[in-house]
């Protein structure tokens, strides 16, 4: 390896880079982007759920259970109707989500302590929404269902008892379980997966639909020195992508570091050094540019998005989907920016993921270098 | 078998090419001295650029042997890479790149040491002509500039083996002539230069020729060689009124084996040019043609090229049909 090659090689492919303002937008803009709009749009945060609400009882008590659920952040009252139909309608064009029937003897009931039927209906086509919605409801209902029980107990014997078990839950390193939290830093390894992919699955690829290739190949630039050359711009690019998405993260999302930053973009070095070769393999192996960038489109967004842990977490997989996580880097890179993002914590419990990635990212640049052969055919 | 063979700057025995069924070039053997412009002369898709990419050592040969600047082809294709010079077909310059951006990539990829980096820049960028260029993108470059830029770069490194695969092809005929001139240059210092064309003038130009056909090698010589020896017979100049009718009814004249358009009248090949000289001018008067020359002359090296595609044409029928 001659660094006097190298660095001719690096130079040149960031002039190529600097004089194409798409492949630039492409380097910059595009990661950002999808960062703002995944980041506002993803997220799982349930509140304000619009409810109608069909009071047939239309009483102090009924109107006092009714309060319960405006006054609460989950929920907004959008309607109130009489009969199914209406109601019905309602969720029918989305103006609401869910629907409260209050029967006509509810506050009959509620005084004598016995229970009292509330219908809840809940539009079950989003299953993640109306199962939120739902859990809800059911706060909303025994919070009331406690308070009134425990007024009656007073009234009836004098004193007021508690029940037997009081949980007080305490959330740790998301207290506001904000999704944000957790979609944004997870996001950031996705983003960075796919577009550094993308990013060098042009470079060698190109050289071949041009014919520069042909010329390269008759020098005596080796291959590793032709692919490391290849792969500096695209590294500074993906570091510099990783620090506006960490900037980003930080005064835009919000999302605290409790961790350590240097850490956090070592992590992201080893990372991305794998991705990028990742993209360069697919380079070399298709040897044309539209092959290139839809392959690695491929295999780095869907495996990415849906198997690193990101958004579903990986223990609710069947097994031998669970085994195939392990195959995709972004799950380590995933878990590595959660772990020094929300718990702060450091290699000494991260040593594993980030052994797995540095061991990924081998793998990649060795399958690169041995694919790559100064012959044609 | 290994040829390493240092009186010779190339060398090449039975070099054989195949992809999958289709052999490109078949058991090709020459010898190319050092200081020679060699010039591979063939139509399209006969195997020039299959051999040049398999002596440059991009391209494994399927078998054969051979050298090239004293190293093997077979196993030492690194070596002979840091020691030639070559110049594909579609003059690979990177056209986003300026032409000083350009020369700068290969210095640094051939490893030009810096004392010596800006002598030679300089060098490739007069003789290219583009002193008033320097920081244009190559894109905007005319065919003739980017072919003197895509060899100033191939040869950067001052290699003694210069391949250049149909460098003149979409060259305007004043840079074709300078880039001839510049070739002349370089040979005067020494340096072996393997053309490949399929230019007949351009053949002209070269030292010693090798004819290529279907992946074969028909003929080796000088061009005066060619011409005097290669073909058994001669070749008579016509000129006549209505030469395209002239054509097809001359070859009815005793003594005349074919006939071919050639500028406003015809080459007439024959098996003695004495012999059949009288008669063809009386046939032609006879039949109305007015033939206002007729005569002996000698062949050009097309004449030549036809004559001998032509006779390996018809050494080759007879076997197709027993074979078919």
């Amino acid at each position: 390896m001659k660094p006097m090659r190298i660095f001719a090689v690096a130079r040149k492919e960031f002039l190529h880079i600097f004089r194409d303002p798409r492949s630039l937008a492409m380097a910059i803009a595009i990661p950002m982007l999808l960062l703002v709009l995944f980041g506002y749009a993803l997220t799982l945060d349930v509140d304000d759920v619009p409810i109608a609400v069909w009071d047939r009882d239309a009483t102090p008590a009924s109107r006092d259970f009714i309060s319960r659920f405006s006054a609460s952040p989950y929920f907004t009252i959008v309607r109130h109707v009489d009969g199914y139909e209406k109601a019905r309608h309602c969720i029918d064009s989305g103006e609401a989500l869910a629907f409260l029937v209050i029967p006509e003897d509810f506050s009959e009931t509620a005084s004598t302590g016995q229970e009292i039927p509330v219908q809840f209906i809940v539009d079950g086509s989003d299953s993640n929404t109306a199962t939120i919605a739902m859990g809800y409801a059911d706060t909303v209902a025994a919070t009331w269902s406690r308070r009134v029980m425990m007024e009656l107990e007073q009234r009836l014997a004098g004193k007021s008892s508690s029940l037997p078990v009081d949980m007080r839950p305490r959330v740790w390193f998301n207290p506001d379980m904000e999704s944000k939290n957790y979609i944004i830093p997870g996001l950031i390894a996705v983003i960075m997966m796919v577009i550094a992919a993308l990013l060098t699955s042009l470079t060698v690829a190109r050289e071949w639909e041009r014919g520069t290739m042909e010329q390269l190949i008759s020098t005596p630039v080796k291959g590793p020195e032709l692919i490391l050359g290849k792969f500096l711009p695209y590294f500074v690019i993906g570091m510099f992508d990783v620090f506006l998405a960490v900037l980003m993260g930080e005064y835009m999302f919000h999302v605290p570091l409790r961790g350590s930053a240097a850490l956090l973009f070592f992590m992201a070095a080893i990372f991305l050094a794998g991705a990028l070769s990742v993209g360069m393999l697919i380079s070399i192996v298709t040897k044309s540019q539209l092959l290139a960038s839809q392959l690695a489109m491929v295999v780095t967004f869907l495996p990415s998005f849906l198997l690193s842990g990101f958004m579903y977490a990986i223990a609710n997989m069947p097994r031998p989907i669970q085994v195939m996580t392990h195959l995709v880097p972004a799950r380590y890179f995933v878990a590595l920016l959660k772990g020094i993002y929300l718990k702060g914590i450091g290699l000494e419990i991260l040593f594993v993921e980030a052994g797995l990635l540095a061991v990924f990212g081998i793998v990649v640049v060795l399958l690169a270098n041995v694919k790559f052969k100064k012959k044609l055919v | 078998m290994t040829v390493t063979d240092t009186k010779h700057a190339v060398t090449v025995r039975d070099l054989t090419r195949r992809f999958g069924s289709f052999t490109a070039v078949d058991r090709v053997s020459f010898d190319v001295s050092p200081g020679e412009i060699f010039g591979f002369l063939g139509p399209n898709g006969a195997g020039k650029s299959t051999t040049i990419r398999m002596l440059c050592g991009i391209l494994a040969p399927t078998s054969g042997a051979g050298s090239v600047a004293g190293f093997d082809i077979m196993t030492q294709s690194e070596k002979i890479k840091a020691h030639i010079g070559y110049m594909s077909q579609k003059f690979s310059l990177y056209e986003d790149l300026t032409v000083e951006e350009n020369i700068d990539f290969y210095s640094g990829i051939y490893r030009i040491p810096r004392e010596k980096k800006k002598e030679r820049k300089e060098w490739v960028i007069e003789m290219a002509g583009l002193a008033s260029h320097r920081d244009a993108r190559t894109a905007i470059l005319s065919g003739g500039w980017k072919q003197r830029l895509a060899l100033g770069c191939a040869i950067l490194h001052e290699p003694p083996v210069i391949f250049l695969d149909e460098p003149t092809s979409g060259v305007d005929p004043m840079s074709r002539r300078k880039f001839w001139d510049l070739i002349y240059e370089l040979t005067g210092k020494g340096v072996t230069v393997f053309v490949t064309t399929h230019y007949m003038d351009e053949a002209e130009y070269c030292d010693r020729i090798g004819l290529v056909y279907r992946g074969e090698l028909i003929a080796l010589g000088t061009p005066e060689e060619l011409k005097n020896e290669h073909m058994k017979e001669d070749v008579l100049e016509v000129a006549c009124d209505r030469p395209q009718d002239a054509m097809e009814a001359v070859e009815k004249v005793q003594g005349v084996k074919e006939a071919a358009l050639f500028g406003r009248g015809l080459h007439v090949v024959a098996d003695d040019a004495g012999k059949t000289v009288g008669a063809l001018r009386s046939f032609l008067e006879m039949e109305g043609y007015l033939p206002t020359r007729v005569e002996g002359i000698t062949p050009s090296l097309e004449d030549v090229f036809v004559s001998l595609i032509e006779a390996r044409d018809r050494a080759q029928q007879p076997q197709k049909e027993v074979a078919g």
